[in-house]
């Protein structure tokens, strides 16, 4: 689902799951928290941070975590900034990121997928692509993170994550936004890997699939001594 | 493996080969406190950088080698002295002191007792009180007998209880008042200058475990960030029992800083091994993380 119903319904599975895992006083801690958001706007600057040192950091719904999954306090710190009114959500959301620490800008990150939010998404996911950090890298790869990247953008990203060895079959990129310098960036990369005789991930091929460049797939063929199976597309 | 807890070590300045020995080591946790970048900023805009990548990349450089990064954050000594900086500096530090790996305020005191590092200091331990965190004070290596003394009556003048204050940078001639004070006593133990571990056994021989913490700072002179490891093979060369290592490098920091309420351990049951990245970050298990790209 794309969309205001698409950030709206992936917001109530959210909150859905926390209710799940926390426990009865750390469900208590995120009620009040989100009352006293709703009631003095200014408070997240406080409650933000707080349930960083308040809840529990756990996989939210899946195991084992990775840098693809909601954990606890991001999902909680996202229902804290749904609680903001609309008109001051995007300048929190700067503040906070600015200001924030590594699980706070992921929080950040994440929640830019399931809040109604203006043109921020558009500052803060190229800042987080520059970073080194896995976490803040898929976090800004949302949904909504993904849209606000042009071609060029999104082959770097892409790139990106296959650097960071993050895993491309989490990437929830539609197909269609895989034009056919995305294909070749991704096969010049597995023949640099392959020729150095280095492991390519298998959930790369299928991007390279989608515009096949003939020309590097050819080379790919040609260098000897392979040390694992590379599954091409049939021509 | 002795288990190690590096109460007060510089790790911006140092490379991953230093996170890697550390960690074969047996350094599994950490604090680093913020400090001057070894020559003036002339921005708040360098602190805020600076006490964000405290926040950021460096405890996620850490966690690659299966070390658990803890900071302390404050407006340093030597920077202090600053009046183009200091107000904008503390005005943004209670926007950091309340994130969830700030474990203390630090490193707070004096480098060359000017009144400006007077105002700060105590503007600094008001801080530490408001948000209930202990106090990391870094004593003047010029002068350190005087130093010490100013800044434990400073201590006592805030009404803090001596408990919750390290008082770091010791020697023989500062380890008796530090102590009798109630404070904790923090020496940093260095290759040629300042204590090494030869004297650091002394001292313990003749003061105790109590309250004692060793640290290998690993700051801008020539440092070793092996020097916690290298201090507890001393101690059991010169008879101490593993359990008093165990106190001193490890037990004690954990007591000082578990005071913040923050300081959440790594599983230390398990032994630091090679895989320690999986172990000592909970948050990446299931994807080998790499760093750089």
């Amino acid at each position: 689902m794309t969309g205001t119903a698409g950030v709206e319904a992936r917001r109530h599975v959210l909150a859905d799951a926390l209710r799940e895992v926390l426990s009865e006083d750390d469900r208590h801690w995120q009620v009040e928290a989100i009352a006293t958001v709703g009631a003095d706007p200014a408070a997240i600057m406080r409650l933000f941070p707080a349930a960083g040192r308040v809840l529990p950091r756990r996989a939210l719904v899946e195991e084992p975590l990775t840098a693809w999954s909601w954990t606890t306090d991001e999902a909680a710190r996202a229902l804290l900034l749904a609680a903001l009114p609309a008109a001051r959500r995007d300048q929190a959301l700067r503040e906070l990121y600015r200001y924030g620490d590594r699980y706070e800008r992921s929080a950040v990150l994440r929640a830019l997928d399931v809040l109604p939010v203006g043109t921020v998404t558009q500052e803060l996911v190229p800042d987080a692509l520059r970073t080194n950090d896995p976490r803040l890298v898929a976090a800004a790869l949302s949904a909504t993170g993904l849209a606000v990247l042009d071609e060029r953008e999104l082959v770097q990203a892409v790139l990106k994550c296959v650097f960071m060895d993050l895993d491309l079959t989490r990437l929830p990129l539609p197909e269609e936004r895989i034009a056919p310098q995305m294909s070749r960036a991704l096969a010049d990369y597995a023949l640099e890997r392959v020729t150095a005789r280095r492991s390519v991930p298998d959930a790369l091929w299928p991007f390279v699939q989608r515009h096949p460049p003939h020309d590097v797939l050819a080379a790919l063929r040609r260098v000897p001594q392979r040390t694992d199976p590379v599954e091409e597309p049939a021509e | 493996m002795t288990r190690i807890f590096d109460p007060h070590i510089h790790m911006s300045s140092r490379t991953t080969d230093d996170y890697e020995a550390m960690a074969a080591a047996g350094v599994a946790v950490l604090v680093e406190p913020a400090f001057w970048l070894g020559q003036p900023r002339t921005s708040v805009g360098s602190f805020v950088d600076y006490f964000a990548s405290l926040l950021g990349w460096e405890p996620f450089r850490a966690e690659q080698f299966g070390v658990a990064h803890f900071c302390a954050l404050a407006l340093n000594p030597k920077e202090a002295n600053d009046p183009g900086l200091r107000d904008d500096v503390l005005a943004v530090l209670p926007r950091y002191l309340v994130k969830e790996r700030v474990v203390c305020v630090g490193e707070v005191g004096y480098d060359s007792m000017t009144p400006a590092e007077d105002e700060v200091f105590a503007r600094q331990l008001r801080l530490a009180v408001e948000h209930e965190l202990p106090v990391m004070v870094h004593t003047p290596h010029r002068d350190k007998v005087a130093g010490t003394v100013r800044s434990l009556d400073v201590v006592r003048e805030s009404g803090i209880p001596p408990e919750r204050v390290l008082i770091d940078h010791n020697n023989e001639l500062t380890a008796r008042m530090v102590l009798d004070s109630g404070c904790w006593a923090g020496f940093s133990i260095y290759p040629d200058t300042k204590m090494d571990e030869q004297r650091m056994v002394r001292v313990l021989q003749e003061f105790g475990v109590e309250r004692m913490l060793v640290n290998s700072a690993a700051d801008w002179g020539r440092s070793d960030p092996l020097k916690t490891a290298k201090t507890g093979a001393a101690m059991a060369d010169a008879g101490f029992l593993a359990d008093d290592v165990d106190r001193v490098l490890w037990r004690n920091p954990v007591a000082f800083y578990g005071q913040s309420g923050r300081l959440q351990l790594p599983d230390t049951t398990v032994p630091p091994a090679a895989e320690a990245t999986y172990e000592g970050s909970s948050i990446l298990r299931g994807e080998r993380p790499r760093p750089g790209a």
